[in-house]
């Protein structure tokens, strides 16, 4: 076993949740595989590092028999021409399932339905770090077009020696080789009897996406019969015969030690056991409503500190910044400040603010866990299976191969689902019921007990020349983090810092990470410069933008939005945002209305313009888009968790407001396909341009300027 | 206490023991393994465990299991008939209508209970009447798109 940070991955610093190493563990070897799988061909991918270090020095070998650690993915065809592929990576909603099942046709040139994707099982896939920062499709997808490119050619190789034949003469089509004369034989047939193995690095040369057939044209989703039949289990839809039900006794605040706990009520309900460990109190029992009222039944006392109350958060997340363990800060300095600001006609200073938020997967945390002597089986819905394995090792004392996670498609996560807590609580009481045991958490106790998108304060000063050129940009972050920090705008004086404080809640990954804040506060900032050199805010933007990438984005969601005519009535405003993230630019035009009388702010039009390299899939591209735009509305409008001494106060969707049909307006996105770029992820950056456009917007409607998210929880503010 | 009661599920009798205050939602998913239908929120905020009784939309999560006995109560998994899928499941995944799809259930089953009382309705009666069920992905303009599509479906046919 060899444990060591993955390089290539670098982790923003706010990914606070994420304190595990990555963990190679890979216990395959070859003869295993076949006896697993059934005689055919298996394709490696291995990380080109892990490559280059064999002795041989060579990108493929054959017929060893024990298999790298380092493999990213695997793929098996066979005797009868099934694909098997594995991935670490899991599906949460972004359909990777389809989209990456798309790559393997593509490349293998065989049908969808022969193709068997298995995701997200620790015993069965490849190490994967987790399905989290929009990398399946930079990678995961590229590395599968390769791993299935290889098989192809493998395949070609195979039906050239077997009729004598010059391999540039044969082509590979609908699961078939064929020769010039109509010769053909299936891939199945091909591989009767073989046990062959490729293994590739992860970087060969591959089809440019001009050239993609299936891939880049919608498909439908390949389990769609599933979802809407409702026969799909998710991890909260797990059983297992003889399972028990499991509820946890939580403490009434954060950071609570267990002084007492009177059980005995509980303990006389029918199947009911209460398992105590610690400050750990919980209820197993033969229905989740039983369990319920036996944990209702339980008087506990808790003994906790006072804790910093929503009041108080801003305060508290400067006065502690720096108190923190030193994490890379993405402090960047270039020019000099102060000659910036002595060169510019017009100075200007401005604070922000964003609040914690709540994921809210509509699917809540739930995890089935089954022991079996000292081996350990977890169902749960997680983006880092291997990382909750872990997890779970480390809490019940094993070794991470009597751990098995399996992570059947999950509702939803948005980054909020990296971490195993349900998964113990689930193996803790099953370990003590000796009887399988499902925990599905209460959506309030996934308001409560789960990790939040960190709350922020940027300060920003800049300024800016008449002709709307900016000479100095200062910005600092405290707490929120570093994704989406740097500027993309061409300033020659700059100084950029993020500075980690003690955050009074659990915070963690949400999707875009701090993108959203950081993109708020320069998107706003750079409309309020724009209103104070008297430019208009998307001639103002280009004037200090040379990436091509951007410019290109921010024109054309104004071009369809038909910026140059948008009609300037009072109560209506037009707002812009962007920006650059992992990969994506996106700009982010918002039509918006206010009603003076009843304070009523209303977003009438989003229209985002995307671009993330070569597209995949449009249909799901644009699903990603218009969604990541609506799930920002919630944190744009009114989205905030409430909270006071250690407790949240509005813990229940009837007082977390989340967008519905009614919040949802005329939604426009506009993908542009750079086939001459690799693709990048798309499920994140397009959320980072909607609360700056309708922040925007809304000074254009009523001529105030919300600089704090969510900007209208009660309507617009009083002046 | 548990009690016998007969409950007919998708037009089959199911005779199930229970405590007749035992949330509807909860008897479906443990006692008879009908897990199409969701747990959200708990409290009828979210939709997701939507189902028809009697032709009518209703929160299952909310619905004590006694109260239904002996009606007709129409779940995710009786929509579909002889392997044909209803109209709206057909609509909603050819129009890609979710992600995560989760609130599926809840929003087919709402959809079908509403096509019920209006066969042609316009994308803003669609949005009103589905405006207690979440999705949190954000597929919202295309379960509207799905259910008018589902509607001229079923106008077509009859």
């Amino acid at each position: 076993m060899s444990e060591k940070p993955n390089p290539r991955v670098p982790i923003e610093p706010e990914r606070y949740e994420l304190s595990a190493k990555p963990f190679y563990h890979f216990a395959w070897n070859r003869r295993e595989f076949f006896q697993f799988l059934g005689a055919g061909m298996l394709v490696l991918g291995v990380m080109r590092d892990a490559a280059a270090m064999q002795e041989s020095g060579q990108a493929r070998r054959r017929g060893e028999e024990s298999l790298p650690r380092e493999v990213s993915s695997w793929l098996h065809i066979g005797e009868d021409g099934s694909v098997t592929v594995f991935t670490g990576k899991v599906e949460v909603g972004q359909d990777i399932r389809t989209s990456l099942t798309q790559a393997v046709a593509e490349e293998l040139r065989v049908s969808i339905d022969s193709i068997r994707m298995v995701m997200g099982d620790t015993q069965v896939v490849p190490f994967d770090m987790g399905t989290f920062g929009s990398r399946t499709t930079p990678t995961m997808n590229l590395q599968l077009r390769r791993v299935s490119a290889t098989a192809r050619d493998a395949l070609v190789q195979l039906a050239a020696q077997r009729w004598n034949a010059d391999a540039k003469t044969l082509s590979a089509k609908n699961g078939e080789i064929s020769d010039a004369s109509g010769h053909s034989i299936s891939y199945g047939d091909l591989l009767k009897g073989q046990q062959i193995t490729e293994m590739i690095p992860a970087e060969d040369p591959l089809e440019p996406a001009s050239e993609w057939t299936v891939a880049g044209k919608p498909l439908a989703r390949v389990n769609g019969r599933e979802l809407v039949t409702g026969e799909h289990r998710y991890p909260s839809d797990h059983a297992l015969p003889g399972m028990l039900y499991g509820k946890i006794v939580r403490p009434d605040a954060f950071n609570a030690t267990l002084v007492s706990a009177d059980t005995a009520k509980a303990e006389k309900m029918p199947g009911v056991a209460v398992v105590r460990d610690g400050d750990f109190l919980g209820v197993v029992a033969p229905t989740s409503f039983e369990a319920r009222k036996a944990a209702e039944a339980i008087q506990a006392t808790w003994k906790s500190e006072p804790q910093p109350s929503n009041k108080d958060l801003f305060e508290v997340l400067r006065k502690t910044a720096g108190a923190e363990e030193e994490r890379d800060r993405g402090t960047h300095i270039t020019g000099s400040i102060e000659q910036g600001m002595a060169a510019a006609d017009q100075r200007l200073k401005q604070t922000y603010t964003v609040q914690y938020i709540a994921h809210t997967p509509l699917e809540p945390r739930a995890a089935v866990a089954q022991w079996d002597g000292d081996k350990l089986t977890v169902w749960t819905g997680t983006q880092r299976p291997f990382g909750v394995r872990q997890e779970l090792a480390e809490a019940f004392h094993l070794k991470e191969d009597q751990v098995h996670v399996f992570m059947p498609d999950t509702g939803a996560a948005y980054g909020g689902k990296h971490t195993g807590e349900t998964a113990i609580e689930a193996a803790r009481l099953a370990r003590a019921a000796k009887r399988p045991v499902k925990v599905v958490w209460t959506r309030e106790e996934e308001f409560t007990w789960a990790y939040f998108r960190p709350a922020g304060v940027i300060d920003v000063s800049s300024g800016v020349k008449n002709d709307g050129s900016i000479t100095a940009w200062e910005f600092h972050n405290y707490n929120s983090g570093g994704a989406g920090i740097p500027t993309y705008y061409d300033i020659a004086n700059q100084h950029i810092q993020f500075h980690p404080s003690h955050s009074p809640l659990r915070q963690g990954s949400y999707r875009g990470l701090a993108a959203t804040a950081n993109h708020f506060a320069r998107e706003s900032h750079m409309d309020e410069l724009a209103h104070l050199v008297k430019m208009d805010p998307l001639e103002f933007r280009l004037k200090n933008l040379k990436n091509e990438r951007l410019r290109a984005v921010f024109q054309a969601a104004a071009e369809k939005v038909g910026w140059e005519k948008r009609k300037k009535e009072p109560g209506r405003g037009f707002g812009m945002g962007g920006g650059f993230e992992k990969a994506g630019n996106v700009a982010t035009v918002a039509e918006v209305s206010v009603d003076r009388a009843s304070r009523k702010v209303k977003i009438e039009r989003l229209v985002t313009a995307f671009e993330c390299g070569a597209i995949v899939n449009p249909e799901n591209l644009e699903s990603q888009v218009a969604g990541a735009n609506i799930m920002g509305i919630g944190g744009a409008l009114f989205e905030a968790i409430q909270f006071e001494n250690g407790k949240i106060l509005n813990p229940r969707l009837s007082q977390y407001r989340v967008p519905r049909f009614s919040d949802v307006p005329k939604i426009e996105v506009v993908l542009l396909d750079r086939k001459d770029i690799p693709s990048a992820g798309a499920g994140e950056t397009p959320i980072v341009g909607v609360a700056p456009a309708v922040g925007n917007a809304i000074f254009k409607a009523a001529g105030v300027r919300l600089r704090s998210l969510p900007m209208v929880p009660e309507g617009l503010p009083k002046a | 206490m548990a009690k016998s009661l007969q409950l007919e599920i998708n037009g089959k009798a199911h005779q199930v023991n229970a405590d007749p205050g035992v949330p509807l939602l909860y008897v479906l998913r443990e006692n008879l393994n009908l897990t199409g239908t969701k747990y959200g929120c708990g409290e009828g905020q979210c939709g997701a465990c939507t189902v028809m009784v009697d032709g009518v939309a209703r929160r299952s999560c909310l619905t004590p299991v006694g109260s239904v006995a002996g009606k007709k109560i129409t779940t995710i998994e009786g929509l579909a008939s002889n392997g044909k899928l209803h109209p709206l499941q057909q609509a909603f995944w050819d129009a890609d209508a979710f992600q995560c799809s989760y609130c599926t259930s809840g929003m087919i089953v709402a959809a079908a209970a509403f096509l019920k009382t209006n066969a042609n309705p316009s994308e803003a009666q669609i949005a009103h009447a589905l405006n207690g069920n979440v999705c949190r992905c954000g597929t919202h303009p295309r379960i509207i798109a799905a259910v008018q599509k589902a509607a001229k479906a079923m106008r077509e046919k009859s």
